[in-house]
């Protein structure tokens, strides 16, 4: 259980003094996904990644670093992180990205 | 044996001598009039060896809470003071300092806001701070001034209260002026023989067991957070009480968070914050020796608001005109606001507003003979006709 979850089950009179999280190296849980209005979804006609020398253009834009590369040239989204900034669509030079309304 | 000794100072040196006998470990403060003389004179104690403690000069209040701020979060002891304009440029992090539940003692030599720019004394810059989350006490003379500072830091360490504390005299009437101080008489000033022990912080930023502290806090819990806040801003009324007890019992000086003065068969009452109610006593035996059953309640802790304890001071009182130096525009004096919400749901007086005293405006004796004549006006009439009234503007 991520300390979120643990805090969500509290109410105010159990959660720390002071807004505090009372342990180190929290934010990794913190799943910024959720923010996210718009998710990203592979061009049905064009799988991502189709080019055989992947040109990684948008693993290298991705501001949250949500690209994964689960094979030299097999790309995934992290959805954990995805804000659905859609940057990674816009710059595909091969539009093989679309975004679609959560 | 310590002795104590009489000193004749202005208010400013007895809250530096105070501040100085508390030991801070950190004092970061930027100069302002009229609280100037504070932290001249613990910059002075500093620089002669008389106080250890690290003084910052900072180049703006922001950075003087700021400073206070980290300072307080690893567990030292912490000191500034400040006025009027430092008091509204620092007003971002005194919030910030109340809400991470991090004990600062403040002093504020109560001076109005601009504008106009002004230099004398009301509560204005105080009363901006009023929702801050800071413990907020008003003294009447510079003894009380001098009490204040050092209850002040057993009061914001105490950890049921571990909130900061905001400790205001009166720009220039109490500030300026030189009164007989009875210093206290310290055999062990390492804990002010016991009254004051070292600061054991409720929480602090420390390497060998990292908390995360000053976070964002979303819809899901920033209501939470703030509400254990408030839980322990309105249970501090306690610990202040109890502080209160012990230094009276150490030292002979009681201060209670609400004082009725002659208030047993009054019919009429003022409600008085800060050094004006050193006035409306004098005003209360005069108008006592003429026959007039006049009676009056000081209030010396305004956050937490003392609800109960000014609702018994009240007694029997048949009309009360609630004191505010300073004015919350398009609607009443702050004091009064709170006043009337303690007052919702009860029979009880008829309560009015009087604006005093703004930028320095004297406070006379004359100034209460004319409330308890209005207050007596009203209570004939069994009603109030004007709920707000300015007393002593030319022209009303």
């Amino acid at each position: 259980m991520t300390i979120q979850d643990e805090y969500r089950k509290k109410g105010w009179k159990d959660l720390p003094p002071g807004g505090i999280v009372d342990r180190p190296a929290t934010a990794r849980d913190y799943k910024t996904g959720t923010w996210r209005a718009f998710r990203p979804i592979r061009n049905k006609d064009k799988k991502i990644c189709q080019n055989p020398e992947a040109c990684l253009v948008c693993w290298i834009l991705c501001p949250d670093a949500a690209i994964i590369r689960v094979e030299p040239n097999e790309l995934e989204f992290d959805m954990d992180y995805c804000k659905g900034c859609g940057v990674c669509a816009l710059e595909c030079p091969l539009k093989a990205i679309e975004m679609e309304q959560e | 044996m310590a002795k104590a000794k009489v000193l004749g100072m202005m208010g400013d040196f007895a809250v530096a001598e105070a501040a100085k006998l508390c030991n801070p470990d950190v004092i970061a403060a930027y100069p302002i009039t009229p609280q100037t003389i504070i932290v001249e004179r613990l910059a002075e104690f500093v620089a002669d060896g008389e106080l250890d403690c690290d003084y910052i000069c900072v180049e703006s209040e922001h950075s003087a809470m700021s400073a206070c701020y980290g300072a307080s979060a690893v567990g030292a002891r912490v000191y500034t003071a400040t006025a009027s304009q430092g008091l509204a440029l620092m007003i971002e992090i005194v919030y910030i300092t109340a809400s991470a539940r991090f004990p600062v003692v403040m002093t504020i030599a109560n001076r109005a806001l601009s504008g106009p720019i002004n230099i004398h004394c009301d509560h204005s810059d105080a009363m901006l701070a009023r929702d801050s989350g800071w413990i907020q006490v008003f003294a009447e003379d510079c003894q009380e001034a001098y009490d204040s500072t050092i209850q002040a830091f057993r009061i914001a360490e105490d950890k049921r209260v571990s909130l900061p504390v905001m400790n205001c005299l009166d720009g220039f009437v109490l500030s300026h002026s030189i009164e007989p101080v009875t210093t206290l008489p310290i055999e062990d000033e390492e804990t002010l023989d016991g009254f004051l022990p070292v600061r054991d912080p409720l929480y602090k930023l420390d390497v060998d067991a990292p908390i995360a502290q000053g976070l964002l806090a979303l819809p899901e819990f920033y209501m939470e957070i703030k509400r254990g806040q408030q839980e322990a801003h309105l249970k501090s009324i306690d610990v202040i009480k109890e502080v209160i007890q012990d230094f009276g019992d150490r030292w002979g000086r009681y201060w209670p968070v609400v004082e009725p003065y002659q208030m047993d068969d009054a019919e009429v009452a003022v409600v008085t914050i800060g050094s004006s109610t050193g006035t409306g006593r004098a005003a209360v035996d005069e108008l006592r020796a003429e026959g007039k059953k006049v009676g009056l309640v000081k209030l010396r802790c305004f956050r937490p608001f003392p609800v109960k304890d000014i609702q018994a001071g009240l007694k029997n009182a048949g009309a009360v005109g609630v004191c505010d130096r300073s004015v919350s525009f398009g609607s009443t004096g702050p004091v009064y606001a709170d006043m009337a919400g303690a007052m919702v749901g009860r029979s009880g007086p008829i309560v009015k507003n009087f604006i005093i005293g703004l930028g320095g405006k004297d406070i006379t004796i004359d100034t209460f003979r004319t409330m308890y004549d209005n207050l007596y006006a009203d209570l004939a009439k069994g009603e109030v006709e004007e709920p707000v009234e300015w007393i002593g503007v030319r022209g009303e």
